[in-house]
């Protein structure tokens, strides 16, 4: 089973979760738990490990200056800007391309190879007997986010059961990370923004066809707005975690509730069961 | 020589636009013939990329010399790469404003490096 927990808004508490629910399972199962938040992945703090690291490349073009003729039919298609045809010479922006390959498909000439590019690299470590942690990580100043998902994700194939902690927002990351997934867990606050980004996060959810249920983070019992948004949506809450210093303190110092707190383990495998009953397939 | 402008709307009556790759016009001047050619960019809205984009555009009109507020670092390669020669219009006025800057010799030339 795969499970992909995102939040639309940033900083709900995706990581809190997906670190606790992972190591939660770990405790009686093997678990593959990764990092798809590749602009700033974080979980290996919570899981500090040796780490081996494999490189993600991506194809970025390559001219044949002895067979360009300068027409600028590759400038022309390139939408990202990754490649400026001018009189004499052809500049190519490598941190600009999004691999799409049409710049080799265009050139009348055959003039353009595609030659493999690194733009990141996914981490694997077994911080825990159990629990193997995969984190994707992009390069600073690089786009390729999803190759690098991709890579991260492919690593984990294979495990029966893998949690995908989603980057924040909906855009591509978020989407490729959502790809395959049986279900995916929405982590929201009750604030206003909170439930802005919710209902944005909700609607990819839908719009990806995967079947999705709530957690309601530092909830301070007035969660009202976000319940009925949920109950609208059909969009059952699966857990709620209050607001309090003590989880923060936890939290602050690297720590997991469910290993540091009374309780927070149970409610953690009880997590589970919830994600289970709305996948609707066997864990 | 024809000198590319980057204007907030079409002829030489429209206000120079600071922002290069990003400006909703692109107006050139050929300054033997005087002849004024405007065009439209396509680039404004586009999501990244616009700065080498702009520089092509610049190029398959013969432009020599760009005009313009300032350049990102991408533009900037673009440029030198296409032996265009920018220059720093800063002043709040129009596309002939600038021109006749340029030509009394008064705009300096922008950093590519």
């Amino acid at each position: 089973m795969k499970i992909t927990i995102a939040s639309g808004k940033g900083g709900t508490g995706k990581s809190t979760v997906a670190a606790n629910l992972a190591c939660t399972l770990a405790l009686s199962r093997e678990v593959a738990l990764v990092d798809c938040d590749v602009e700033e992945p974080n979980l290996h703090l919570f899981f500090p490990a040796a780490a081996v690291d494999v490189p993600v490349t991506t194809p970025v073009p390559e001219i044949d200056l002895a067979r360009c003729t300068f027409c600028g039919e590759c400038g022309k298609f390139c939408r990202f800007g990754a490649l400026s045809v001018l009189k004499d010479r052809v500049l190519v922006f490598p941190e600009l391309c999004h691999s799409c390959g049409g710049c080799s498909l265009v050139c009348p000439q055959g003039a353009i190879e595609e030659v493999p590019r690194t733009v990141g690299r996914v981490a694997c470590s077994c911080p825990l007997p159990s629990l193997t942690l995969i984190s994707g990580v992009l390069n600073e100043g690089e786009v390729q986010a999803p190759a690098v998902i991709r890579a991260a994700k492919l690593l984990a194939e294979g495990h029966p059961l893998t949690l995908y902690d989603a980057s924040p927002g909906i855009a591509c990351p978020v989407i490729e990370t959502l790809e395959g997934s049986d279900v995916c867990v929405l982590v929201t606050e009750s604030t206003p923004f909170g439930l802005h980004d919710l209902r944005l996060a909700a609607e990819v959810a839908e719009g990806v066809g995967i079947p999705a249920g709530v957690v309601i983070n530092r909830s301070d019992g007035q969660d009202e707005a976000t319940l009925d948004f949920c109950r609208e949506r059909g969009l059952p809450i699966l857990m709620t975690i209050p607001f309090s210093r003590e989880i923060a303190a936890v939290q602050n110092r690297g720590g997991l509730i469910c290993r540091d707190l009374p309780g927070w383990e149970g409610r953690f495998a009880g997590l589970f069961d919830a994600i289970v009953k709305i996948a609707g397939v066997s864990p | 020589m024809i000198v590319g402008i980057t204007a907030r709307a079409a002829g030489t009556d429209a206000p120079v636009e600071q922002r290069f790759g990003r400006a909703p016009y692109f107006v050139f001047v050929d300054t033997e013939t005087g002849k004024v050619e405007s065009i439209e960019n396509p680039l404004v809205d586009a999501a990244g990329g616009v700065g080498p984009r702009a520089v092509q555009m610049f190029s398959e009109h013969g432009a020599t010399v760009v005009i313009t507020g300032q350049v990102g670092g991408n533009a900037a390669r673009a440029l030198e790469a296409g032996g265009i020669k920018a220059y720093a219009y800063r002043g709040s006025g129009s596309v002939a404003d600038a021109l006749a800057e340029y030509t009394a010799g008064n705009l300096q030339p922008l950093s590519l490096a």
